[in-house]
């Protein structure tokens, strides 16, 4: 495997904004005929460089708070700042584009496109930010290396292992390198030899890019290699701990 | 799947498009061997002539042939020019085994233009007929009887026609009317001078006409054969006949004129600026005259294309219909299968446009990848029908001529039909794609 930092973008040096800002976050769905309560007035920030875990029981509002700080849905009251940018600001294309230039993600079902290969689905995402066709192909080939799968390149994804499936979605989330990677268990789907090796990529590869991962997970595992370890239950923040050296 | 439906579509269109537009070239190249592409007559003619041709005669027609010919605009654009007669009478056979006679229908022409007119053939149809022997030039006395009207003057024998009954042993009741018919056939004697003698043993009709001044005109027809005419009604009563006896019957010693002048062009598709062009020449040289075009003169022409048309649309509509379904229902399974690959890009920085737009696209690739393989099939099965020898008998004709379809000649048809289902498939994924396009991202993320 090789090194990943020289394609990535680093961050700037000096003193560093927090990467996510929460303020008094809440947030209500539909669920039926019944409003649910997610989130209840979480505060929190995030500093860059880090492997932060957001860790709680089922239905404690891990994933909802994931989608908030990805900007994939909208909070019902509070302010969601992501990368110095107040989201709420932003109309439906503004935060598309955000996202593309600055947030990768992980999914526990891996979420690979069925009909695109290996390459295809790494190289997506520099399609959205307008790459040229040579840095595209340079970026992509260095990614699928960088996660052991420079043989694997022309494998559908029905063609790969879980735990190669989840490599390439981990390829495809830091192509482009964004200033965030969240990963909503990220190794649920995964046998625990599988997964920790997953796991260990992960923290190599974000060491190596010095991009925020975010995770959601109650792997005790993923835990263990946290530098920021925010608890919640019910929707409301109980425990921040910070473990790595910031 | 949903491409086999749009297959078919452009399939069924097409080869009917394809029939139909054979069906209109042989019509039109029927007519256009027939009664050319214009007629030009005198003004009143078209409305009124059929009750009396010989009073709407157009004088000095060979100075209004010439003008045509040497027009610059006009000349070039003739293939033929002809003048013809048209008349009404009573045509009797008094040879004394059948004494018979029956009104016609009669038009006097000149058998080398009419050969010359029956070599037109723009759309390649090979339906040219071969010059008509007999018919001549040489001999004015020759002419052609429908077969309806042969049977009833009693000359199937002598032509060899079947289907005539056997003549009556006694005449009592037509010889009451002897007299008369020993008159017109002395005044055909007559008018002939007695030169002529038939030494061909073709059977012998007496044609009556009142002249243009009123007074009984009597010319004797040498039958050189039959025709069959498509329409009963003109087989019973037609007769074709050189232009110097029908205008001799017409005119008498007058002067001799015509009803029509037919122009025959040597491209359909000039019919207009012909038209345009002769209107403005006879108003220039203030003559009354009026120009009629083949759709005009054969009503049964525009009927059979409105009616090919009306067909072609009805299909076009229910094939068009089949597709919009079929596409709305496949788009519309696509986007639940993939709800969650949506979410995912949606996730990646796809914007809502985006995905709108690429189930577009996919909805208009369906459209148009199934009718290139319909427009291909249908192309292939023409080509195989079409060198099948398959023959059939068209609307208004009498002979058989080859069962084509003609699609690979209409490019504009192939083209058309693939536009139209192309077009359709991509308005069927709109639906589809703008609820895949309004999609929020953590519901399609969730779903299963």
């Amino acid at each position: 495997m090789t090194k990943i930092e020289s394609h990535l973008q680093q961050p700037q040096g000096g003193a560093k904004a927090p990467v996510v800002r929460l303020h008094e976050i809440g947030k209500t769905y539909l669920s039926g005929k019944i409003n649910v309560t997610a989130l209840k007035g979480i505060s929190l920030e995030i500093p860059v460089d880090r492997f932060s875990v957001v860790v709680g029981a089922s239905g404690s509002g891990k994933t909802t708070l994931l989608n908030l700080i990805g900007c994939i849905d909208a909070p019902s009251s509070g302010k969601v700042e992501v990368c110095e940018q107040y989201i709420a600001k932003l109309d439906d294309d503004a935060v598309s584009d955000f996202r593309a230039r600055n947030i990768g993600f992980i999914f526990q079902s891996f979420s690979l496109v069925p009909v695109l290969s290996a390459y295809e689905n790494v190289e997506y995402p520099l399609l959205l930010v307008g790459m040229s066709a040579a840095q595209r192909q340079e970026r992509t080939l260095a990614m699928l290396d960088a996660v052991g799968l420079g043989g694997q390149a022309r494998q559908r994804p029905n063609e790969l292992s879980g735990g190669q499936r989840q490599r390439v979605a981990i390829a495809r989330a830091l192509v482009k390198g964004p200033q965030i990677v969240l990963a909503d268990e990220p190794t649920a789907n995964l046998d625990s030899a599988t997964g920790a090796s997953i796991i260990e990529l992960m923290r190599r590869v974000q060491k190596e890019s010095h991009t925020t991962f975010i995770f959601a997970t109650h792997d005790p595992q993923l835990m263990s290699h946290a530098d920021e370890i925010f608890a919640i239950r019910d929707g409301q923040l109980t425990d921040h701990r910070t473990t790595g050296a910031p | 799947m949903t491409g086999s439906a749009v297959a078919a579509g452009a399939l069924a269109m097409l080869l009917f498009g394809g029939f139909a537009s054979y069906i209109f070239a042989g019509l039109e190249t029927n007519n256009v061997q027939r009664i050319g592409h214009l007629t030009i007559f005198r003004d009143g003619y078209f409305l009124l002539g059929a009750g009396n041709p010989a009073a709407y005669g157009i004088s000095h027609y060979d100075d209004v042939m010439n003008l045509i010919r040497q027009d610059p605009v006009v000349g070039p654009m003739v293939n033929v020019i002809t003048p013809t007669q048209s008349l009404v009478g009573i045509a009797g056979n008094f040879s004394g085994e059948s004494d018979a006679s029956k009104t016609f229908l009669g038009v006097g022409l000149i058998p080398s233009d009419r050969d010359r007119m029956r070599q037109w053939d723009e759309f390649h149809l090979n339906t040219t007929r071969a010059p008509d022997p007999r018919l001549s030039d040489q001999d004015s006395a020759r002419g052609l009887v429908g077969v309806g009207l042969a049977r009833v003057l009693g000359l199937c024998a002598p032509l060899g026609l079947p289907g005539c009954p056997k003549p009556l042993p006694a005449r009592t009741a037509a010889s009451v009317a002897l007299p008369l018919q020993q008159d017109i056939a002395d005044l055909a004697q007559r008018d002939l001078g007695g030169a002529e003698a038939n030494a061909s043993h073709l059977p012998e009709i007496d044609l009556l006409a009142a002249t243009a001044g009123g007074a009984p005109n009597v010319v004797r027809l040498t039958v050189s054969g039959s025709e069959p005419q498509g329409v009963k009604e003109l087989d019973d009563n037609f007769i074709a006949m050189h232009l110097a006896l029908a205008q001799q019957l017409v005119y008498g010693r007058g002067e001799h004129e015509v009803t029509g002048i037919v122009l025959q062009l040597r491209r359909s598709e000039d019919l207009l600026a012909a038209r345009a062009r002769l209107t403005a020449l006879f108003a220039q040289h203030q003559l009354a005259l009026d120009i009629r075009d083949f759709g005009e003169l054969t009503p049964f022409y525009g009927q059979v294309v409105r009616l090919f048309a009306s067909i072609f649309l009805f299909i076009a509509i229910v094939m068009g219909v089949i597709v919009l379904f079929a596409v709305v229902n496949t788009m519309t399974m696509n986007v639940m299968e993939r709800t969650n690959e949506i979410g995912t890009i949606r996730a990646m920085g796809v914007r809502r446009s985006g995905i709108r737009w690429q189930f577009i696209i996919e909805g208009s690739l369906i459209g148009a990848i199934g009718a290139t393989l319909g427009a291909i099939l249908a192309l292939v099965i023409a080509a195989i029908v079409n060198h099948a020898g398959l023959t059939w008998i068209p609307p208004g004709n009498v002979n058989e001529v080859p069962l084509q379809l003609d699609v690979a000649g209409r490019p504009l048809l192939v083209l058309t039909a693939w536009l139209a289902l192309s077009l359709v498939a991509t308005i069927a994924a709109l639906i589809p794609a703008s609820r895949a396009a309004r999609l929020a991202v953590v519901d399609a993320l969730r779903h299963v």
